[in-house]
Protein backbone atom coordinates (compact mmCIF):
# COMPACT_ATOMS: atom_id res chain seq x y z
CA UNK A 1 0.00 0.00 0.00
CA UNK A 2 1.40 3.34 -0.88
CA UNK A 3 2.73 5.30 2.01
CA UNK A 4 1.75 8.69 2.93
CA UNK A 5 4.81 10.77 3.92
CA UNK A 6 4.66 13.97 6.40
CA UNK A 7 8.02 15.14 7.22
CA UNK A 8 11.02 13.91 4.49
CA UNK A 9 14.12 14.69 6.93
CA UNK A 10 12.60 12.68 9.33
CA UNK A 11 10.78 10.07 7.71
CA UNK A 12 7.58 10.49 9.83
CA UNK A 13 4.31 8.95 7.76
CA UNK A 14 0.85 9.54 8.48
CA UNK A 15 0.69 6.31 10.35
CA UNK A 16 3.22 7.57 12.61
CA UNK A 17 0.78 10.56 13.25
CA UNK A 18 -1.67 8.34 14.16
CA UNK A 19 0.47 6.08 15.38
CA UNK A 20 1.20 8.86 18.11
CA UNK A 21 -2.25 10.18 18.04
CA UNK A 22 -3.52 7.31 19.51
CA UNK A 23 -0.60 6.90 21.77
CA UNK A 24 -1.92 10.02 23.74
CA UNK A 25 -0.08 13.15 21.93
CA UNK A 26 -2.97 15.15 20.94
CA UNK A 27 -1.49 18.66 20.40
CA UNK A 28 0.93 19.71 17.64
CA UNK A 29 3.77 20.47 19.83
CA UNK A 30 3.61 16.87 21.67
CA UNK A 31 3.04 14.79 18.43
CA UNK A 32 6.04 16.88 16.67
CA UNK A 33 8.29 15.39 19.49
CA UNK A 34 6.79 11.98 19.77
CA UNK A 35 7.01 11.04 15.98
CA UNK A 36 10.17 13.27 15.21
CA UNK A 37 8.23 15.79 12.33
CA UNK A 38 9.88 19.19 11.98
CA UNK A 39 12.89 18.14 14.21
CA UNK A 40 15.64 17.47 10.94
CA UNK A 41 17.01 19.40 8.39
CA UNK A 42 14.42 22.21 7.52
CA UNK A 43 12.96 22.39 10.80
CA UNK A 44 9.40 22.03 10.29
CA UNK A 45 9.33 24.33 6.74
CA UNK A 46 7.64 21.61 4.60
CA UNK A 47 6.09 19.57 7.21
CA UNK A 48 4.73 21.13 9.78
CA UNK A 49 1.42 22.80 7.33
CA UNK A 50 0.44 19.01 6.63
CA UNK A 51 1.22 17.52 10.17
CA UNK A 52 -1.40 20.57 11.28
CA UNK A 53 -3.55 19.61 8.71
CA UNK A 54 -3.98 15.78 9.59
CA UNK A 55 -3.88 16.35 13.94
CA UNK A 56 -7.00 18.70 12.83
CA UNK A 57 -8.82 15.70 10.99
CA UNK A 58 -8.06 13.51 13.65
CA UNK A 59 -9.81 15.74 16.03
CA UNK A 60 -12.26 16.56 14.29
CA UNK A 61 -11.85 19.60 13.01
CA UNK A 62 -10.40 21.54 15.98
CA UNK A 63 -7.85 24.20 15.31
CA UNK A 64 -4.43 23.25 16.01
CA UNK A 65 -2.41 25.78 15.73
CA UNK A 66 -4.15 28.37 17.47
CA UNK A 67 -0.64 28.68 19.60
CA UNK A 68 1.73 27.17 16.15
CA UNK A 69 5.35 25.97 17.61
CA UNK A 70 7.78 28.56 17.56
CA UNK A 71 9.81 29.42 15.23
CA UNK A 72 13.27 29.64 16.23
CA UNK A 73 16.94 30.41 14.42
CA UNK A 74 18.31 28.83 12.43
CA UNK A 75 16.66 30.16 9.14
CA UNK A 76 18.98 27.36 7.10
CA UNK A 77 21.57 25.07 8.67
CA UNK A 78 24.57 26.80 8.74
CA UNK A 79 28.10 25.95 9.92
CA UNK A 80 29.20 26.77 13.34
CA UNK A 81 32.23 28.16 12.20
CA UNK A 82 29.72 30.97 10.56
CA UNK A 83 28.85 32.66 13.51
CA UNK A 84 32.35 32.04 15.03
CA UNK A 85 34.39 34.57 13.01
CA UNK A 86 36.34 31.79 11.65
CA UNK A 87 36.91 29.84 8.22
CA UNK A 88 35.81 26.84 7.20
CA UNK A 89 38.63 24.24 6.85
CA UNK A 90 38.60 23.78 3.17
CA UNK A 91 36.57 26.36 2.23
CA UNK A 92 37.40 28.93 -0.59
CA UNK A 93 36.76 31.77 1.24
CA UNK A 94 39.30 34.24 2.75
CA UNK A 95 39.41 35.97 5.57
CA UNK A 96 38.96 39.88 4.50
CA UNK B 1 -11.15 17.30 35.88
CA UNK B 2 -11.31 15.94 39.36
CA UNK B 3 -12.41 18.51 41.71
CA UNK B 4 -10.76 17.40 44.91
CA UNK B 5 -7.53 15.03 45.79
CA UNK B 6 -4.94 14.37 48.46
CA UNK B 7 -2.17 15.74 47.10
CA UNK B 8 -1.77 18.57 44.29
CA UNK B 9 1.01 18.72 41.95
CA UNK B 10 1.66 21.95 40.20
CA UNK B 11 3.83 21.34 37.37
CA UNK B 12 3.70 18.59 35.02
CA UNK B 13 8.09 18.86 34.93
CA UNK B 14 10.30 15.92 35.33
CA UNK B 15 10.27 16.43 38.97
CA UNK B 16 6.35 16.84 39.50
CA UNK B 17 6.38 13.30 37.61
CA UNK B 18 8.53 11.78 39.24
CA UNK B 19 7.16 12.19 42.74
CA UNK B 20 3.50 10.97 41.35
CA UNK B 21 4.89 8.28 39.80
CA UNK B 22 6.64 7.10 42.67
CA UNK B 23 3.76 7.70 44.91
CA UNK B 24 1.63 5.76 42.85
CA UNK B 25 4.08 3.05 42.87
CA UNK B 26 3.78 3.08 46.98
CA UNK B 27 -0.10 2.71 46.79
CA UNK B 28 -0.90 6.76 46.82
CA UNK B 29 -2.97 8.23 43.63
CA UNK B 30 -5.13 10.49 44.85
CA UNK B 31 -3.08 13.06 42.96
CA UNK B 32 -3.94 15.74 40.35
CA UNK B 33 -0.82 16.90 38.08
CA UNK B 34 -1.82 20.69 36.92
CA UNK B 35 0.84 21.77 33.84
CA UNK B 36 0.35 24.80 32.11
CA UNK B 37 1.05 23.63 28.91
CA UNK B 38 2.19 20.13 27.12
CA UNK B 39 4.33 17.59 28.68
CA UNK B 40 8.19 18.73 28.14
CA UNK B 41 7.16 22.17 27.79
CA UNK B 42 9.29 23.61 30.62
CA UNK B 43 13.21 22.51 31.24
CA UNK B 44 12.85 19.09 31.24
CA UNK B 45 11.69 19.31 27.51
CA UNK B 46 14.40 22.00 26.88
CA UNK B 47 17.49 20.72 28.57
CA UNK B 48 20.58 18.78 27.44
CA UNK B 49 20.08 15.44 29.14
CA UNK B 50 23.12 15.32 31.10
CA UNK B 51 23.48 13.11 33.84
CA UNK B 52 26.79 13.28 36.09
CA UNK B 53 28.34 12.14 39.02
CA UNK B 54 30.84 14.30 39.22
CA UNK B 55 29.74 17.19 42.31
CA UNK B 56 31.67 19.17 45.08
CA UNK B 57 29.00 18.40 47.37
CA UNK B 58 28.76 14.56 48.86
CA UNK B 59 24.86 14.54 48.90
CA UNK B 60 24.23 15.90 44.92
CA UNK B 61 26.96 13.01 44.31
CA UNK B 62 25.39 10.62 46.37
CA UNK B 63 22.13 11.70 45.09
CA UNK B 64 23.08 11.12 41.69
CA UNK B 65 24.73 7.88 42.07
CA UNK B 66 21.14 6.87 42.83
CA UNK B 67 19.63 8.32 40.16
CA UNK B 68 21.96 7.14 37.32
CA UNK B 69 21.02 3.03 38.69
CA UNK B 70 17.16 4.49 38.23
CA UNK B 71 17.79 5.60 34.66
CA UNK B 72 19.32 2.43 33.71
CA UNK B 73 15.98 1.18 34.20
CA UNK B 74 13.96 3.32 33.44
CA UNK B 75 13.34 2.47 29.57
CA UNK B 76 12.51 -1.42 30.82
CA UNK B 77 10.07 -0.37 33.80
CA UNK B 78 8.07 2.34 31.49
CA UNK B 79 8.52 1.33 27.50
CA UNK B 80 9.70 4.34 26.46
CA UNK B 81 13.17 4.11 25.44
CA UNK B 82 15.13 6.75 27.30
CA UNK B 83 18.16 6.33 25.02
CA UNK B 84 20.49 6.75 28.28
CA UNK B 85 24.31 6.30 26.47
CA UNK B 86 27.10 6.11 29.31
CA UNK B 87 29.78 7.90 27.32
CA UNK B 88 31.11 9.65 30.15
CA UNK B 89 31.73 13.67 30.87
CA UNK B 90 34.84 14.90 30.72
CA UNK B 91 35.87 18.02 32.15
CA UNK B 92 38.28 20.76 31.61
CA UNK B 93 40.51 22.68 34.25
CA UNK B 94 42.61 25.45 32.70
CA UNK B 95 44.01 26.99 36.28
CA UNK B 96 45.33 26.01 39.67
CA UNK B 97 42.55 27.03 40.97
CA UNK B 98 39.96 25.26 38.99
CA UNK B 99 42.95 22.24 38.70
CA UNK B 100 43.47 22.15 42.88
CA UNK B 101 38.82 21.73 42.60
CA UNK B 102 38.73 18.90 40.64
CA UNK B 103 41.35 17.11 42.64
CA UNK B 104 39.19 17.78 45.71
CA UNK B 105 35.88 16.81 43.76
CA UNK B 106 37.71 13.65 42.92
CA UNK B 107 38.66 12.56 46.12
CA UNK B 108 35.18 12.58 47.00
CA UNK B 109 33.66 11.48 44.91
CA UNK B 110 35.72 8.29 44.59
CA UNK B 111 35.06 7.62 48.92
CA UNK B 112 31.37 7.79 47.89
CA UNK B 113 31.93 4.75 44.82
CA UNK B 114 32.40 6.99 41.55
CA UNK B 115 35.13 5.93 39.54
CA UNK B 116 36.47 9.39 38.79
CA UNK B 117 39.79 9.80 38.02
CA UNK B 118 42.28 12.80 37.02
CA UNK B 119 43.35 12.97 33.15
CA UNK B 120 46.74 14.67 31.83
CA UNK B 121 45.45 16.44 28.27
CA UNK B 122 47.31 13.90 26.56
CA UNK B 123 45.02 11.18 28.27
CA UNK B 124 42.12 13.82 27.44
CA UNK B 125 43.12 13.83 23.74
CA UNK B 126 42.82 9.65 24.04
CA UNK B 127 39.33 9.92 24.33
CA UNK B 128 38.30 12.67 22.42
CA UNK B 129 40.80 12.91 19.29
CA UNK B 130 41.11 15.92 18.32
CA UNK B 131 40.60 17.70 21.62
CA UNK B 132 42.35 21.12 21.86
CA UNK B 133 44.05 20.97 25.33
CA UNK B 134 46.16 23.61 24.60
CA UNK B 135 45.84 25.93 28.08
CA UNK B 136 44.55 22.89 30.07
CA UNK B 137 45.63 21.80 33.28
CA UNK B 138 44.21 19.08 34.27
CA UNK B 139 40.94 16.90 33.41
CA UNK B 140 38.64 14.62 35.27
CA UNK B 141 36.66 11.80 33.62
CA UNK B 142 33.96 9.74 34.87
CA UNK B 143 33.16 6.85 32.19
CA UNK B 144 29.67 6.21 33.88
CA UNK B 145 28.36 9.73 33.36
CA UNK B 146 26.33 9.98 30.64
CA UNK B 147 23.33 11.87 28.21
CA UNK B 148 19.66 10.81 27.90
CA UNK B 149 16.83 11.83 25.80
CA UNK B 150 14.58 14.11 28.11
CA UNK B 151 11.26 14.09 25.95
CA UNK B 152 10.71 9.85 26.59
CA UNK B 153 11.77 9.69 30.12
CA UNK B 154 9.26 12.17 31.00
CA UNK B 155 6.01 10.57 28.95
CA UNK B 156 7.32 7.39 30.78
CA UNK B 157 6.87 8.82 33.91
CA UNK B 158 3.89 10.41 32.94
CA UNK B 159 2.25 6.98 31.67
CA UNK B 160 3.16 5.19 34.59
CA UNK B 161 1.58 7.22 37.03
CA UNK B 162 -1.80 7.55 34.76
CA UNK B 163 -1.44 3.88 35.23
CA UNK B 164 -1.44 4.00 38.61
CA UNK B 165 -4.42 6.16 39.00
CA UNK B 166 -3.04 9.88 38.77
CA UNK B 167 -4.63 12.01 36.91
CA UNK B 168 -2.93 14.44 34.26
CA UNK B 169 -4.20 17.61 33.11
CA UNK B 170 -2.22 19.32 30.48
CA UNK B 171 -2.77 23.43 29.09
CA UNK B 172 -4.31 23.83 32.83
CA UNK B 173 -2.43 26.92 34.24
CA UNK B 174 -2.87 27.25 38.40
CA UNK B 175 -4.05 30.95 38.67
CA UNK B 176 -4.31 30.66 42.71
CA UNK B 177 -3.98 29.26 45.57
CA UNK B 178 -7.06 29.59 48.15
CA UNK B 179 -5.73 29.73 51.72
CA UNK B 180 -7.93 29.90 55.19
CA UNK B 181 -5.69 30.55 57.99
CA UNK B 182 -2.60 28.07 57.63
CA UNK B 183 -4.50 25.52 55.87
CA UNK B 184 -4.82 25.26 51.70
CA UNK B 185 -8.62 24.82 50.89
CA UNK B 186 -8.11 24.42 46.81
CA UNK B 187 -5.73 25.14 43.90
CA UNK B 188 -7.65 27.48 41.09
CA UNK B 189 -7.38 26.99 37.54
CA UNK B 190 -8.35 28.47 34.21
CA UNK B 191 -10.53 25.17 34.11
CA UNK B 192 -11.76 25.06 37.66
CA UNK B 193 -11.16 24.35 41.11
CA UNK B 194 -9.34 21.44 42.73
CA UNK B 195 -9.88 21.15 46.60
CA UNK B 196 -6.76 19.67 48.54
CA UNK B 197 -4.92 20.27 51.92
CA UNK B 198 -1.50 19.49 49.83
CA UNK B 199 0.08 21.15 47.33
CA UNK B 200 3.54 20.52 46.18
CA UNK B 201 5.62 23.61 43.93
CA UNK B 202 7.13 21.43 40.97
CA UNK B 203 6.65 24.82 39.62
CA UNK B 204 10.71 24.64 37.97
CA UNK B 205 11.41 28.52 36.91
CA UNK B 206 7.90 29.45 37.72
CA UNK B 207 8.21 28.03 41.46
CA UNK B 208 8.32 31.44 42.61
CA UNK B 209 5.14 32.48 41.54
CA UNK B 210 3.14 29.55 42.28
CA UNK B 211 4.79 30.39 45.82
CA UNK B 212 3.46 34.16 46.11
CA UNK B 213 -0.25 32.25 45.16
CA UNK B 214 0.36 30.54 48.39
CA UNK B 215 1.97 33.69 50.68
CA UNK B 216 5.22 32.64 50.72
CA UNK B 217 8.55 34.04 48.97
CA UNK B 218 10.85 31.80 47.86
CA UNK B 219 14.59 33.48 47.28
CA UNK B 220 14.60 30.99 43.69
CA UNK B 221 15.18 33.02 40.41
CA UNK B 222 14.62 32.09 37.37
CA UNK B 223 17.77 32.56 34.37
CA UNK B 224 17.19 32.00 30.92
CA UNK B 225 19.48 29.21 29.52
CA UNK B 226 20.25 28.96 25.94
CA UNK B 227 20.89 25.65 23.90
CA UNK B 228 21.81 24.29 20.33
CA UNK B 229 21.74 21.61 18.00
CA UNK B 230 23.22 20.53 15.03
CA UNK B 231 22.62 17.86 12.42
CA UNK B 232 23.60 14.40 13.18
CA UNK B 233 26.47 13.09 13.02
CA UNK B 234 28.39 9.67 12.48
CA UNK B 235 29.17 8.24 16.59
CA UNK B 236 32.27 9.96 17.65
CA UNK B 237 32.35 11.67 20.74
CA UNK B 238 32.04 9.70 23.55
CA UNK B 239 32.20 11.77 26.47
CA UNK B 240 30.18 14.62 27.48
CA UNK B 241 32.62 17.83 26.64
CA UNK B 242 33.08 20.72 29.45
CA UNK B 243 35.15 23.31 29.71
CA UNK B 244 35.35 24.91 33.58
CA UNK B 245 36.16 27.91 32.85
CA UNK B 246 33.44 29.43 30.17
CA UNK B 247 30.96 26.81 31.33
CA UNK B 248 30.79 25.43 27.63
CA UNK B 249 29.53 21.83 27.76
CA UNK B 250 28.37 19.74 24.64
CA UNK B 251 28.09 16.01 23.90
CA UNK B 252 26.37 13.74 20.81
CA UNK B 253 23.02 12.47 21.10
CA UNK B 254 21.86 8.82 20.29
CA UNK B 255 20.61 10.52 16.96
CA UNK B 256 23.91 11.83 16.32
CA UNK B 257 23.50 15.40 17.18
CA UNK B 258 25.66 17.18 18.86
CA UNK B 259 23.96 19.44 21.51
CA UNK B 260 25.51 21.87 24.06
CA UNK B 261 25.53 25.13 25.43
CA UNK B 262 27.72 27.38 27.79
CA UNK B 263 27.54 29.91 30.76
CA UNK B 264 26.71 33.45 30.39
CA UNK B 265 28.03 36.03 33.39
CA UNK B 266 26.24 38.64 31.75
CA UNK B 267 22.57 37.22 31.70
CA UNK B 268 20.25 38.83 33.97
CA UNK B 269 17.18 36.89 35.66
CA UNK B 270 14.52 37.11 33.59
CA UNK B 271 11.34 35.19 31.79
CA UNK B 272 12.43 35.22 28.52
CA UNK B 273 12.90 32.04 26.69
CA UNK B 274 14.03 33.73 23.39
CA UNK B 275 17.15 33.00 21.64
CA UNK B 276 20.30 34.89 21.10
CA UNK B 277 23.03 35.99 18.56
CA UNK B 278 25.52 36.01 21.21
CA UNK B 279 24.68 33.00 22.63
CA UNK B 280 25.27 31.47 19.04
CA UNK B 281 28.64 33.61 18.82
CA UNK B 282 29.82 32.20 21.79
CA UNK B 283 29.20 29.12 21.86
CA UNK B 284 30.06 28.37 18.23
CA UNK B 285 33.75 29.85 19.29
CA UNK B 286 34.36 28.03 22.16
CA UNK B 287 32.97 24.58 20.83
CA UNK B 288 35.42 24.73 17.82
CA UNK B 289 38.46 26.06 20.18
CA UNK B 290 37.67 23.09 22.34
CA UNK B 291 37.08 20.55 19.23
CA UNK B 292 38.22 22.32 15.74
CA UNK B 293 36.35 19.45 13.63
CA UNK B 294 33.40 20.83 14.52
CA UNK B 295 33.71 23.72 12.60
CA UNK B 296 32.06 22.29 9.81
CA UNK B 297 29.24 21.40 11.56
CA UNK B 298 25.61 22.34 10.69
CA UNK B 299 23.53 24.09 13.55
CA UNK B 300 20.55 23.27 12.88
CA UNK B 301 18.10 24.90 16.11
CA UNK B 302 19.01 26.90 19.01
CA UNK B 303 16.19 27.22 22.09
CA UNK B 304 16.27 28.14 25.79
CA UNK B 305 14.70 27.43 28.75
CA UNK B 306 14.53 28.03 32.66
CA UNK B 307 17.21 27.45 35.01
CA UNK B 308 15.41 27.72 38.69
CA UNK B 309 18.38 28.64 40.43
CA UNK B 310 18.93 29.26 43.85
CA UNK B 311 21.69 31.36 46.53
CA UNK B 312 23.61 28.19 47.15
CA UNK B 313 22.81 26.14 43.94
CA UNK B 314 20.83 23.77 45.73
CA UNK B 315 17.23 22.89 45.98
CA UNK B 316 14.68 23.93 48.40
CA UNK B 317 12.93 21.09 49.26
CA UNK B 318 10.47 20.07 52.07
CA UNK B 319 7.74 22.30 53.88
CA UNK B 320 7.28 26.09 54.69
CA UNK B 321 7.01 28.02 57.68
CA UNK B 322 3.47 29.80 57.10
CA UNK B 323 1.20 27.47 55.41
CA UNK B 324 0.67 23.76 56.25
CA UNK B 325 1.06 20.54 53.09
CA UNK B 326 2.67 23.44 51.33
CA UNK B 327 5.49 21.59 49.52
CA UNK B 328 8.30 22.64 47.63
CA UNK B 329 10.67 20.72 45.32
CA UNK B 330 12.54 23.14 43.14
CA UNK B 331 15.20 24.98 42.58
CA UNK B 332 17.04 22.78 40.79
CA UNK B 333 19.21 24.98 38.41
CA UNK B 334 20.55 22.99 35.32
CA UNK B 335 20.80 19.54 37.02
CA UNK B 336 16.90 18.47 38.23
CA UNK B 337 16.98 16.29 35.55
CA UNK B 338 19.29 13.79 37.04
CA UNK B 339 18.44 14.58 40.43
CA UNK B 340 14.75 13.63 38.89
CA UNK B 341 14.35 9.89 39.78
CA UNK B 342 16.11 9.44 43.30
CA UNK B 343 13.96 13.15 44.68
CA UNK B 344 10.91 11.92 43.27
CA UNK B 345 11.64 8.34 45.31
CA UNK B 346 12.60 10.25 48.44
CA UNK B 347 9.95 12.76 48.34
CA UNK B 348 7.59 10.11 47.89
CA UNK B 349 8.60 8.62 51.04
CA UNK B 350 8.79 11.54 53.01
CA UNK B 351 5.14 12.64 51.88
CA UNK B 352 4.09 8.99 53.22
CA UNK B 353 5.90 9.23 56.27
CA UNK B 354 7.69 6.39 55.65
CA UNK B 355 11.03 7.90 55.71
CA UNK B 356 12.51 11.10 56.77
CA UNK B 357 15.70 11.50 54.61
CA UNK B 358 17.71 14.30 55.50
CA UNK B 359 17.74 16.54 52.50
CA UNK B 360 14.06 17.83 53.17
CA UNK B 361 15.25 19.35 56.49
CA UNK B 362 19.06 20.10 55.64
CA UNK B 363 17.58 21.69 52.15
CA UNK B 364 14.35 23.33 53.70
CA UNK B 365 13.70 26.65 52.91
CA UNK B 366 14.88 27.57 56.35
CA UNK B 367 18.50 26.84 55.67
CA UNK B 368 18.74 30.41 54.40
CA UNK B 369 17.64 31.76 57.90
CA UNK B 370 20.95 29.49 59.84
CA UNK B 371 23.17 29.79 56.66
CA UNK B 372 24.34 26.51 57.33
CA UNK B 373 24.35 24.79 53.52
CA UNK B 374 28.13 24.00 52.10
CA UNK B 375 27.30 25.91 48.56
CA UNK B 376 27.34 23.59 45.02
CA UNK B 377 30.35 24.69 43.54
CA UNK B 378 30.97 22.79 40.33
CA UNK B 379 27.81 24.39 38.56
CA UNK B 380 27.84 25.17 34.71
CA UNK B 381 25.58 26.87 32.71
C1 LIG C 1 18.84 24.55 28.28
C2 LIG C 1 18.84 23.72 29.53
C3 LIG C 1 19.77 22.69 29.67
C4 LIG C 1 19.77 21.89 30.82
N1 LIG C 1 20.63 20.82 30.89
C5 LIG C 1 20.48 19.92 31.90
C6 LIG C 1 21.24 18.73 31.93
O1 LIG C 1 22.06 18.48 31.04
N2 LIG C 1 21.04 17.86 32.95
C7 LIG C 1 20.12 18.09 33.94
O2 LIG C 1 19.98 17.27 34.84
N3 LIG C 1 19.39 19.22 33.95
C8 LIG C 1 19.55 20.14 32.95
N4 LIG C 1 18.79 21.28 32.95
C9 LIG C 1 17.91 21.55 34.09
C10 LIG C 1 16.67 20.68 34.05
O3 LIG C 1 16.06 20.77 32.79
C11 LIG C 1 15.72 21.15 35.14
O4 LIG C 1 16.37 21.24 36.37
C12 LIG C 1 14.54 20.18 35.31
O5 LIG C 1 13.95 19.87 34.07
C13 LIG C 1 13.54 20.80 36.25
O6 LIG C 1 12.37 20.05 36.24
P1 LIG C 1 11.08 20.67 36.91
O7 LIG C 1 10.04 19.62 36.80
O8 LIG C 1 11.42 21.20 38.24
O9 LIG C 1 10.75 21.96 36.03
P2 LIG C 1 10.01 22.12 34.63
O10 LIG C 1 10.33 21.03 33.69
O11 LIG C 1 10.25 23.51 34.17
O12 LIG C 1 8.51 21.92 35.03
C14 LIG C 1 7.77 22.90 35.70
C15 LIG C 1 6.43 22.94 35.04
O13 LIG C 1 5.57 23.78 35.78
C16 LIG C 1 4.66 24.31 34.88
N5 LIG C 1 4.00 25.49 35.47
C17 LIG C 1 4.59 26.66 35.82
N6 LIG C 1 3.69 27.53 36.27
C18 LIG C 1 2.49 26.90 36.20
C19 LIG C 1 1.15 27.28 36.52
N7 LIG C 1 0.87 28.50 36.99
N8 LIG C 1 0.17 26.38 36.31
C20 LIG C 1 0.44 25.13 35.82
N9 LIG C 1 1.68 24.73 35.51
C21 LIG C 1 2.70 25.59 35.69
C22 LIG C 1 5.51 24.67 33.69
O14 LIG C 1 4.75 24.79 32.51
C23 LIG C 1 6.50 23.52 33.64
O15 LIG C 1 6.15 22.52 32.69
C24 LIG C 1 18.82 22.14 31.85
C25 LIG C 1 17.91 23.19 31.72
C26 LIG C 1 17.91 23.97 30.57
C27 LIG C 1 16.92 25.08 30.44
Amino acid sequence: MAKTIICRCEDVSLEDLIEGFRAGFHDLESLKRYTGFSTGFCQGKSCTAHAARFLSALRGGDDVVADPPRTRPLLHPTSAASFAGQITPGSDRKPT
Amino acid sequence: MKDRADLVIIGGGVIGLSLAYHLAKMGFSDIVILEQGYLCFGASGRNGGGVRQQWSTEDHIELSRQSVAMFRNLSRETGYNIWFRQGGYLFLARNAEMAAQLEQNVKLQNRVGIPTRLLSPAEAQGLVPGLNTQGVEVCSYNGSDGVLFPWPAVWGMAEMAKQLGVEINTFTRVTDIDIKGRTIAKVLTDRGAVATQRVVNAAGGWSWQIARMAGCELPNKPYRHEILVSEPLRPFLHPMVSDLSDGTYFSQTMRGEICGGISDPEEGSSMSTSSSFRFLNRMCQSMIHLLPTLAGVKILRQWAGYYDVTPDGNPILGKVNEVDGFIQLNGFGGHGFMLAPIVGKLAAEWVLRKSEHPIFSKYNLNRFKSGEVKKESLVIG
